[in-house]
């Protein structure tokens, strides 16, 4: 059997395994984890013709230098993401939502995202990995799932499965929408709060913080005033939920958060925003939007059938 | 048991068992946990109980929140006891101040030196209450009347693996670095979540017993499993 392996030249920012996640396992203190943005996930794996639950690897503002050591591979990469290619010794502009097949010694430089934070590369056959828990996905705080729950670093190989049709080449037309508005329902201590304040929440601007990462988006903006109590009895929590802290500084859980916490909700963002949300890089503003439940369900549907619809045309 | 079902969001169930924070209560979450799990309910996709809630998460491709909640609604659970748990988990502290963050701000606080803080603390045995935040960490009740304080203001970007902390009426163990709020008094070298193990991934459960004692920095580092 033919080896295909690369090797990590430079790891870029926050590199890891990540596939659909691992449920069933809040009540130990492990969150879903998975790919932040599921659908660009999605896309990436049925662009290199892989099952919808294969490994990829994700990765913020800047991906990864990787060198083809041995075989070959075919690999696409999702997201709004600037990479160039070295084939036979020859300089490519990479295009995302397209296949392109690699041999040794070519390398794949990964360079950053386009104003935003996530981008996916996929490879046919998917990478040889151990599971944790079910997924692959890595939580790197617990040290859980791909790689030894570690980020991916520099100087490391990692083996491709053999895989089959090495002739695939599709491609999909796809620019990543962006919203207006985040939208949320409200939160479960919403009267906590003056009402000023939640007016300023659904009307001004908030600026995503550099501290931010796969856990958790912390937000500058009008701070939040809390009327009744800043500290609540320890309780779970779910991805998209907006926790204010006695300093009115907002913070989003995301995908690898902690699954219980203490500070009151203010509200949630809906998911069919998610995907969105996640994206919005540090340094630029959110606008939030204040919905009722049934038209949340309603805008999921509708963002399942919009992903439905793209898988559907690779 | 549920005083009453909302949602948190569009795709979880926020239960709610009222405001008491006692074992009595928790016993009633945690009875609810085993039997929602157990049922295997369609489009749930995880549990998260705590001391006087329960978070149950769907998926909303497969299930709504009004046809969940109907379901949660028709559960019956009788008010039978549950057998006390006798298994006491014995945990080494350093409190040397290297590990001691916010001694002073205890201290200051309660207007108590830090003798008479760790004294209280070490001389009482904790119940586990809910494991979680980051894996593996025991939320451990009930500590001294004397020695409780709110969270920190602004939480610490960074806490280390294995730090003890305290806040109102409760303990914990930092089982991973992490972000986070509470008063740290001490430091444990016992790895307390152990992910290879994946059977049995955390060392204390939901109600275990649980009692702390003190070592210095020399058996401390001889212990180390957090390196």
């Amino acid at each position: 059997m033919k080896i295909n392996k690369i090797t990590v030249l430079r790891e870029g920012v926050n590199s890891t395994f990540q596939d659909l996640g691992r449920g069933n396992l809040y009540h130990i203190g492990l969150p879903f984890s998975g790919a932040m943005d599921k659908r660009n996930y999605l896309i990436a794996n049925k662009l290199v013709g892989n099952k919808h639950n294969e490994a990829v690897i994700e990765f913020a503002y800047q991906g990864p230098l990787i060198k083809i050591e041995d075989g070959n591979i075919n690999f696409a990469i999702s997201g709004d993401v600037k990479f160039n290619l070295k084939k036979n010794g020859k300089l490519i502009t990479g295009d995302c939502y397209k296949n392109y097949n690699l041999s040794k010694n070519d390398e794949i430089d990964i360079i950053s995202t386009n104003n935003s934070v996530y981008g996916y590369f996929a490879v046919s056959g998917g990478f040889e990995l151990k599971k944790n828990f079910g997924s692959f996905s890595t939580h790197v705080r617990s040290n859980v799932g791909a790689n030894d729950g570690h980020k991916i670093s520099k100087n490391e190989n990692f083996f491709i499965k053999d895989f089959e049709n090495k002739n695939i080449n599709k491609n999909l037309k796809y620019t990543n929408s962006k919203i207006e508005y985040i939208r949320i329902l409200k939160g479960t201590n919403f009267d906590f709060f003056l009402e000023k304040s939640i007016k300023e929440l659904t009307s001004k601007e908030f600026l995503v913080s550099k501290l931010s990462d796969r856990m958790g988006m912390r937000l500058q903006g009008p701070k939040i005033k809390n009327l009744k109590e800043t500290n609540i009895r320890s309780e779970g929590i779910i991805k998209g939920v907006i926790q204010v802290p006695a300093d009115g500084n907002p913070i989003i859980m995301l995908s690898d958060h902690g699954t219980i916490g203490g500070y009151p909700k203010i509200a949630v963002v809906i998911s069919a925003d998610y995907d969105r949300l996640i994206q919005i890089p540090s340094g630029k503003k959110i606008k939030f939007k204040l919905i009722e439940l049934k038209e949340a369900e309603k805008l999921y549907k509708l963002y399942q059938m919009e992903t439905e619809n793209l898988l559907n045309q690779i | 048991m549920i005083k009453n079902i909302s949602n948190l969001g569009d795709s979880a169930l926020y239960c709610d068992f009222g405001n008491d924070v006692d074992q009595k209560t928790n016993f009633k979450v945690i009875k609810y946990f085993e039997n929602i799990k157990k049922q295997n309910i369609e489009g749930i996709t995880n549990l998260t109980p705590s001391y006087n809630k329960l978070i149950i998460s769907f998926d909303l491709n497969i299930v709504n929140f009004t046809e969940l909640k109907k379901k949660i609604e028709d559960i019956k659970i009788s008010e039978n006891n549950i057998k006390e748990n006798q298994k006491i988990i014995k945990i080494p502290t350093c409190c040397d101040d290297e590990f001691a963050l916010d001694i002073e701000r205890l201290s200051s606080k309660l207007n108590l030196t830090k003798k008479e803080i760790l004294e209280k603390y070490f001389n009482k045995e904790y119940f586990c209450y809910m494991t979680g935040f980051i894996a593996g960490m025991p939320f451990l009740g009930d500590i001294d009347k004397k020695i409780r304080l709110e969270r920190l203001e602004t939480p610490r970007v960074k806490v280390p693996k294995g730090a003890v902390g305290i806040t109102e009426q409760f303990a914990n163990i930092y089982t991973f670095e992490s972000p986070g709020g509470w008063n740290i008094l001490g430091s444990t070298p016992t790895k307390i979540f152990n992910q290879a193990n994946e059977k049995h991934p955390t060392l204390i459960c939901p109600g275990d017993k649980v009692l702390f004692y003190e070592i210095n920095k020399k058996e401390y580092f001889k212990i180390n499993e957090n390196k």
